[in-house]
């Protein structure tokens, strides 16, 4: 189907059919339940699953495929954001014009900074892009702030022009539509005592990531992917067989970007506000984490990697002390005040932490990120049997030896 | 290849699916709703979204103590604090209509994406029907945007910017905090009286909403009073080291440094400012001066003996004698055994103020509340304007104070604040110059430096 074979035909739908359950997924726990804490299954969060996993989805084809470590990929879904951002100040609120010129915008901008960038390899080609990222950053703050609207961000007003929306005379700001069904409408159902919210916005960057999801997919299995491998092991070889590798890169390069810019446009289109802390270079390092942390060069790596660190940033920087000592309530005073002071410094603003913690662990033993915890695990239980894996690891890319390759 | 696995999987889907389909009957709570986050079995969730890391992450930590100091009084734990000395009696300690006060937490991290983030999983994920918070007027602006289209009360906390109540004034946003301008008109007269009327002004401003619009209200208060301005430099709110912008300073001719920087900022510029020996300085014939506009108690303990002699405003100070200040900073001080600064004392005021507006409505719905805290357009005594007309209440610290309908900011005293010389405690920083009456500092909505703005409608959301 669709130009793959039985294998990954079968590894689509499996996660087509994640990401459309994905809000009843996120919501074992029942609502009263003291583990409702955990839940996840609301739309800002599920929004930010499919946006950011777009986001390292498309890191993880210039990463993953070319090892080329970008270390500026945030410029690219914040040129993305200020575009989208612009689109629904100056034309319509419909989100669609938002997002096809953020991807362009981005394109272009990666064309020029990969032009250049990838003059370079290895540590001189990240830190060029980490430059170029920060150089965007501070420009935003600083000389562009007509454009971005500074520390303060860009917002839109009631005084836009919006030249293709009817004139808005509700005195409140319009929101963002796609042909008239708001990003922010939700379905709710109520179900063995569980409330699972079925939200516009979220399906409409659900079935983007799909697509997203299959075109990488696409790439990973193509000859133009294969090239990219080609590079990630052994570029000078491949000179010297009269292939130059500089079109490949060029092209993973803008591709990625583009990606980039695409998450970067549906984050304005959910909430219209573009920072530039988008294009700080934590935020880079965010991606490279979430890559890393899923498991470089594997297809549903970058994507788990992605939603495991918004999870921890929006459900475990949620369990402040008030709500530790509930739960330690059990214990007597002097030790429960000490218990949940020792837990309090890894949850809540404390979070970090536990990230930094995780993703040392997995370096040091899984160095294959998460998919590699994954396949062991279903190798256990797949002892004996002799025949190919059924979750379509058959014919992947074997995870990069190391990361710090 | 295993066929059993697929299978497996086409039945788990087709039962999701007559799962589905069996609980039909069920859905709509949407329109069930009348408005987003209706409170449920007997508890009402307030989100209290303040910075816990960033430049103002001490702000934050301090606002915080306040909100859980206000959902106990609610809750009629504690000593009740100012709930006894408020002038609107709708409140009797047990929770608000009846329902028991619960409380979220978030951290904004100084940034307006993270604010949004964050105030967004309140409403969505922990039903909050009131986020409170800010200490970034940039966060305040972006939060309370968010709060109108979702449909919820948003009661700003500290937020300083004239935009807040201003250009991006919205109808679900209300404010207790003074603001620039409010700054502006009362420490003119202050300066003017210890500093002469002949003076050449240098301002580092921190670069977002409320530095601008502080720049503008203090540069146009100054220059009423004769002053000159002889430059405004921008600094990112994100820098820590402002050395390369002060050695400027003192070849540009000026002879008084206006810091429009607040938190850790206003700590780092103002105390390289005095390493930099600025103030030791005699430029033009008079003394080098630095003016902080807006001051809190948490910046001067950071600053230490740097902040000596420095003017400045503040929204309310613990050091006054009014039954309201008395009342809160002891119940503060029990608890957490300092005294509370001015961003405590007007997040705890915006809380009771919210659910004080809620009884008095006997409603949660958004619209019933905005109405309440609009008020029955009463008047501040001594202004006569067309504008003066709110909601006014008196006991919560600040003497007599109006909710004004017309842009939801309140107009009560502002106080001009003094490094202390000889201070007893790192408390004990500040001391009270002068408690400028309301009336000096009283515009009218249409003020240029508030144009632009539209409160809209209330939406009450769902």
């Amino acid at each position: 189907m669709l130009g793959l074979n039985k294998t990954d035909t079968k590894f689509l739908l499996i996660v087509i059919f994640l990401t459309l359950a994905t809000p009843i997924l996120l919501q074992p726990f029942a609502e009263n339940s003291g583990l409702a804490q955990f839940n996840a299954g609301y739309p800002d969060l599920m929004q930010r699953f499919a946006i950011y996993g777009i986001f390292a989805i498309g890191f993880n084809l210039l990463f993953g495929l070319t090892g080329y470590l970008s270390f500026g990929h945030a410029a690219f879904l914040g040129v993305g954001s200020y575009s989208a951002v612009w689109m629904l100040k100056l034309l319509s609120m419909n989100v669609l014009p938002g997002i096809l010129l953020a991807m362009v915008v981005s394109g272009l901008f990666a064309l020029v900074i990969g032009f250049i960038s990838l003059r370079r390899s290895g540590i001189y080609f990240s830190i060029l892009t980490l430059a170029f990222a920060q150089m965007s950053f501070n420009l935003a703050y600083s000389v562009l702030t007509p454009l971005t609207n500074g520390e303060t961000g860009l917002q839109l007003s009631l005084t836009d022009p919006r030249i293709l929306d009817a004139a808005n005379t509700s005195g409140s700001l319009p929101v963002t539509n796609l042909f008239g069904a708001a990003m922010s409408e939700s379905y709710k159902l109520e179900f063995l005592n569980r409330v699972f919210t079925f939200n516009v916005g979220y399906y409409f960057c659900a079935i983007l990531a799909i697509i997203a999801f299959y075109i990488s997919l696409r790439i990973f299995r193509s000859p133009f992917g294969l090239m990219l491998r080609a590079v990630k092991s052994n570029q000078q070889r491949m000179n010297y067989t009269g292939l130059a590798a500089r079109p490949y890169t060029l092209a993973a390069f803008v591709i990625s970007g583009m990606y980039a810019g695409l998450a970067g446009g549906l984050l304005a289109s959910m909430d219209p506000l573009a920072g530039a802390e988008r294009m700080q270079w934590t935020a880079s390092g965010e991606v490279v984490i979430m890559t890393i942390l899923g498991g470089a060069g594997t297809l549903m790596g970058p994507v788990l990697g992605a939603g495991f660190i918004k999870y921890l940033e929006n459900i475990f920087s949620k369990i402040n002390e008030h709500v530790l000592h509930g739960w330690f309530s059990w214990l007597p005073d002097g030790l429960q005040d000490l218990v949940v002071w020792i837990a309090a410094r890894f949850t809540g603003e404390g979070w970090h932490l536990t990230l930094g913690l995780m993703f040392m662990l997995v370096v040091i033993f899984l160095p294959g990120g998460l998919m590699e915890g994954g396949q062991r695990i279903g190798k256990l239980f797949r002892r004996g049997r002799e025949d190919v894996p059924d979750d379509g690891t058959g014919n992947r890319p074997k995870p990069a030896p190391h990361v710090a390759e | 290849m295993s066929n059993a696995n697929f299978t497996r999987r086409g039945l788990l889907k087709s039962s999701a699916v007559a799962g589905a389909g069996l609980a039909m009957p069920t859905i709509f709570t949407g329109a069930a709703w009348s408005f987003t986050n209706e409170p449920t079995a007997g508890t009402v969730t307030l989100g209290f979204n303040v910075p816990q890391t960033g430049p103002y992450a001490d702000e934050g930590m301090d606002e915080l103590r306040a909100y859980q100091l206000a959902v106990e009084h609610l809750n009629g734990e504690g000593d009740g604090g100012m709930l006894s000395t408020f002038s609107s009696k709708a409140l009797d300690g047990a929770g608000i209509l009846g329902n028991k006060v619960a409380f979220v937490t978030g951290d904004t991290q100084t940034k307006s994406d993270a604010a949004r983030a964050s105030a967004k999983s309140m409403i969505e994920k922990d039903g909050a029907i009131m986020i409170s918070g800010g200490s970034s007027s940039g966060v305040a602006v972006a939060v309370q945007g968010l709060c109108q289209e979702a449909g919820i009360i948003f009661m700003a906390g500290l937020t300083h910017s004239n935009d807040t109540t201003g250009k991006d004034k919205k109808a679900n946003g209300f404010r207790h905090f003074f603001n620039a301008y409010m700054s502006g008109a009362a420490l003119a007269p202050v300066l003017e009286k210890a500093y002469g009327k002949d003076r050449k002004a240098y301002h580092l401003t921190a670069d977002y909403t409320w530095g601008w619009t502080q720049q503008e209200s203090i540069q146009k208060a100054t220059e009423a009073i004769g002053w000159q301005t002889v430059n405004n430099v921008m600094t990112p709110l994100a820098s820590t080291d402002f050395s390369s912008y002060i050695t400027p300073v003192l070849q540009s001719g000026a002879d008084v440094l206006i810091l429009n920087h607040y938190g850790g900022n206003m700590v780092n510029s103002l105390t390289q400012a005095v390493q930099f020996g600025l103030r030791d300085k005699m430029v033009n014939g008079k003394q080098f001066e630095i003016v902080v506009p807006l001051y809190s108690e948490l910046m001067a303990k950071g600053a230490g003996k740097n902040i000596e002699g420095v003017f400045g405003s503040t929204n309310w100070s613990w050091k006054l004698q009014d039954e309201g200040t008395k009342a809160f900073v002891k119940s503060f001080g029990t608890k957490y055994g300092f005294p509370p600064s001015n961003a405590a004392q007007t997040c705890y005021a915006q809380t009771l103020l919210y659910a004080d507006a809620v009884s008095r409505a006997k409603s949660f719905n958004p619209c019933a509340v905005v109405e309440a805290l609009q008020g029955d357009s009463s008047s501040l005594p001594g202004i006569d304007s067309a504008a003066n007309k709110g909601f006014l209440f008196d006991g919560l610290g600040n003497g007599q104070t109006l909710y004004r309908a017309a842009d939801h900011q309140c107009f009560k005293d502002v106080l001009v604040m003094k490094g202390k010389e000889n201070p007893e405690n790192e408390y004990d920083a500040l001391e009270i110059v002068e408690v400028t009456p309301v009336k000096q500092v009283w515009y009218e909505p249409d003020n240029p430096m508030f144009a632009g703005g539209n409160l809209g409608e209330c939406n009450p959301g769902a």
